[in-house]
């Protein structure tokens, strides 16, 4: 169910006492109001933050991991887990490679959706065996994650696949209407997936879902369908993160989004999204996005180790879930 | 003069500046049965946490035994013996019931090691005493809700306190085990146990309790003993107005046959049920708990599927275990249980509303929020929800609103039949009263409306016709003006 606090946008309720609502404002903009901070604290760190340059960068950089994390939005939202979005990104981007090399390319409009059925089918497995078979989400995902992993190092041979087509390419690198195509894959998919969770019959079911399985089935709610489909959105998506990623390695490489996963759930768990299901946004999800990326490429502009980084990562994904609890009671 | 084991006066208790007790007063006296009365919001749990040590009061005085106390943890409460039923049953489901009941007091034996052995024996003799036919052994995961109800009972009772509070203690068992239950009851306070018992079941009270207290709006209103009162003044003590008596209902015309169930069947639950409810009719269904009544509603409505048999809404035949299709057909249910399958707890009051027929409030595959806002807005005053918006989450209503939120929901899809599995459990009797007056006015409009209900005055209240269930089969059929309470317990027995 949409929670009350409906999206990082939606106004709070009306209050006799708005001071008084201070927690509900928290709770609505506390994400966008940690990442205005974040950029406030790195533009004193360092003088090249706030360039337009950095920005696309920080933004193309997100890309991948935005898209990552909108699909398995979906997935938490119904109380489940996707550990193997990493793994699909691969295979994924190893069969979109392999129809796009320039010695034998064929055309995008075969190539994108040949790598998205991919990402669908195993999405659909996924939440075939969750929903029908009522197998716990983090025992399924991790499976798939173990297998389509060893699928794509049979598929590549167990060798990268190079010499991609230029159109392939330009998916990676190429402009369109002046944005970077990743920008632009980052901002269609959002608001595909957007309006889909907001305005849609099944948007509404997957809340309901995650709120209560139970409940959903009285009132009519199809659960295996909105299960299901939940997974298929999160492994369509992880598709198209993957040919992203392929386009920008230049290469399918078959160890390609290994711990990918990590991080997209990092940002749907920063982005305000309960584990529990049921509560969460995509906005939430973008800006948790934005706000990993911009803690990576501010630490990279000042120098910090990735290792660092690393626990800088961790501690903020601690924090948000601690946030996330003490809202809850 | 019996012996004041305790008594309280003027308590006071306010959260954030809002008062939810402003004259808390109690006498208990040794060895009776206090029945403290008020519906949501009367300030009786403050005032039973207060005793317990839970809460701390901001004012008035409390007195054990004519000293003056002031709990300050409900460990405090337990070491002058005062123990509590609650009505939240929250068990250690993988431990067993033996565990279960002495859960940090297990006997110990040499050296501090838990005596199991002891615990299983202590556990055994405890549950024959109060004639519960449970297995000590056995894990409480594979108990019913009732079955644990039963064992937290029991917990209590190990207890051996003075003072025992009881807060919706038969909410989920049945007449058999509530009859053994009393039995208890009257054991225990024949030694001098004074007990704190609240309840919605008018019924429970007067057979029961020897006086009473009514709770209105975090006040006390009146106390004194059930031998002076009788049910008409107690509602009218606890609404506060006048509640008038039920008009019987004029016997309906024979009208369309909108369900008919032929010998259905689910292994170890029920067997060759068959009935059939008409448009304008009332149908109610008694039996005793484990009597298959829930599990039937369940496979009509197909939360679960059938395993033979068939159901037939409006001429067409359903396919089971799709409650889906059964909204289509035109049914709705009320589920038993409205936090775990009647209501998402998170969402709000509008978005669970409308969540099973969405479909209306869309336009080319698009939700119309003002469509569905409309719609939530008139289901509200329609049923009077109170609620200061349909945006809050309904997890903050009282149990009454929240059940009339699960009557708008079903409502929203305007089902010819309505399918209630005891529509008034744990609503305050305001609330009751009003859930009455919605089903009769819907079955007026036409409607067909099943009913379960484990109380027999509610049952013979609103039913044209009753079932009585029995053993996972239907034991007898009757019209109203045939039944009472002996006749149903009789034939569910």
């Amino acid at each position: 169910m949409t929670p009350v606090a409906e999206s990082a946008f939606t106004p709070p309720l009306r209050v006799s006492k708005p001071w008084k609502a201070w927690p509900q404002y928290l709770k609505s903009y506390g994400i966008v109001a940690t990442f205005v901070a974040l950029c406030i604290a790195l533009n004193f760190a360092s003088d090249s933050f706030l360039s337009w340059d950095n920005w696309t960068n920080i933004i193309r950089q997100t890309a991948i991991n935005g898209i990552l994390a909108i699909g398995v939005t979906f997935v938490i939202l119904t109380k489940g887990i996707d550990l193997s979005v990493g793994s699909v990104m691969a295979l994924a981007g190893a069969v979109g490679a392999s129809l796009a090399t320039s010695s034998n390319p064929h055309s995008l409009w075969m190539v994108i959706p040949a790598a998205c059925a991919v990402g669908a089918a195993l999405g659909a497995v996924n939440g075939l065996t969750v929903s029908r078979w009522g197998l716990p989400p983090f025992v399924v995902t991790l499976g798939m994650l173990s297998a389509a992993r060893g699928v794509t190092f049979i598929f590549c041979d167990g060798r990268p696949i190079p010499n991609l087509s230029e159109n392939f390419l330009a998916l990676g690198a190429g402009d369109l209407l002046g944005l970077p195509m990743p920008i632009l894959l980052l901002a269609l998919t959002f608001l595909v997936a957007w309006f889909t969770l907001r305005y849609t019959v099944f948007g509404r079911h997957i809340y309901a879902v995650g709120g209560s399985e139970k409940s959903a089935r009285t009132s009519g709610v199809r659960v295996t369908r909105v299960v299901t489909m939940a997974y298929v959105i999160s492994g369509l998506l992880a598709a198209l993160a993957g040919l992203l990623l392929t386009a920008r390695t230049t290469a399918a490489l078959p160890q390609a989004g290994v711990a990918y996963e990590l991080d997209a759930i990092a940002a749907v768990v920063i982005g305000g999204t309960s584990l529990s299901g049921g509560v969460g946004t995509l906005t939430g999800t973008l800006f948790g996005a934005l706000i990993i990326g911009t803690i990576n490429n501010g630490l990279d502009l000042m120098g910090v180790s990735s290792y660092y980084q690393q626990i800088v990562k961790g501690a903020i994904i601690v924090g948000a879930v601690l946030l996330d609890v003490s809202r809850r009671k | 003069m019996a012996h004041v084991l305790f008594e309280a006066d003027r308590v006071a208790k306010s959260f954030n500046g809002v008062p939810a007790l402003r004259d808390g007063r109690l006498r208990l006296e040794a060895g009776s049965v206090h029945a403290l009365c008020g519906g949501n919001g009367a300030g009786k749990s403050t005032f039973l946490s207060i005793l317990m040590g839970i809460l701390r009061r901001d004012g008035g005085s409390m007195r054990l035994d004519g000293v003056e106390v002031d709990f300050e943890d409900p460990v405090q409460a337990l070491d002058h013996r005062i123990a509590i039923i609650t009505q939240e049953l929250s068990p250690i489901p993988g431990m067993s019931v033996a565990e279960n009941i002495y859960l940090g007091r297990e006997p110990r034996a040499f050296g501090g090691m838990i005596d199991r052995r002891r615990m299983l024996r202590d556990a055994q003799a405890l549950l024959m005493r109060l004639g519960f036919d449970i297995e000590p052994g056995a894990v409480m995961s594979s108990l019913s809700l009732g079955q644990v109800q039963l064992v937290e009972i029991a917990r209590a009772f190990s207890r051996d306190a003075r003072i025992l509070i009881m807060d919706e203690p038969t909410s989920a068992i049945g007449e058999r085990e509530t009859q053994a239950f009393f039995k208890a009851i009257r054991q225990i306070t024949a030694q001098g146990v004074g007990i704190v018992y609240v309840t919605h079941r008018l019924d429970e009270i007067f057979e029961i309790a020897d006086s009473y207290t009514v709770f209105r709006d975090g006040c006390f209103i009146e106390s004194g003993r059930i031998a002076d009162i009788d049910r008409g003044g107690l509602v009218q003590l606890i609404v506060g107005r006048r509640v008038d008596a039920i008009q019987a209902r004029p016997m309906p015309e024979c009208h369309t046959t909108v369900l008919e169930v032929q010998s259905l069947s689910r292994q170890a639950e029920f067997s060759d049920v068959s009935l059939s409810v008409s448009a304008g009719e009332i149908v109610g269904i008694y039996g005793l708990m484990g009597s298959g009544r829930s599990e039937f509603l369940n496979a009509v409505y197909g939360i679960t599927a059938h395993e033979a048999g068939s159901v037939t809404m409006l001429g067409q035949r359903l396919r089971k275990g799709r409650p889906d299709l059964a909204i289509r057909a035109g049914m709705a249910m009320i589920t038993e249980d409205r936090k775990d399958s009647g209501l998402v707890l998170m969402g709000s009051v509008r978005h669970n509303i409308t969540l099973p027929a969405l479909k209306r409030f869309t336009r080319a595959r698009v939700l119309r929020s003002r469509m569905e806002r409309a719609h939530a807005r008139s289901m509200i005053e329609r049923l009077a929800i109170k609620t200061a918006s349909d945006a809050l989450p309904v997890s903050t209503m009282s149990g009454g609103n929240q059940q009339k939120v699960v009557i708008a929901r079903c409502l929203s899809t305007s089902p010819r039949l309505l399918i209630c599995d005891e529509p008034t459990r744990g609503i305050d009797e305001g609330a009751k009263q009003e859930v009455y007056a919605l089903l009769r006015r819907f079955a007026e409009e036409g409607g067909a409306v099943l009913v379960v209900s484990s109380e027999a005055p509610e049952i013979l209240q609103l039913s044209d016709r009753i079932l009585v269930f029995r053993k996972g089969r239907v034991a007898h059929a009757l019209t109203a003006e045939a039944a009472n309470q002996e006749v149903l317990l009789h034939a569910a027995a």
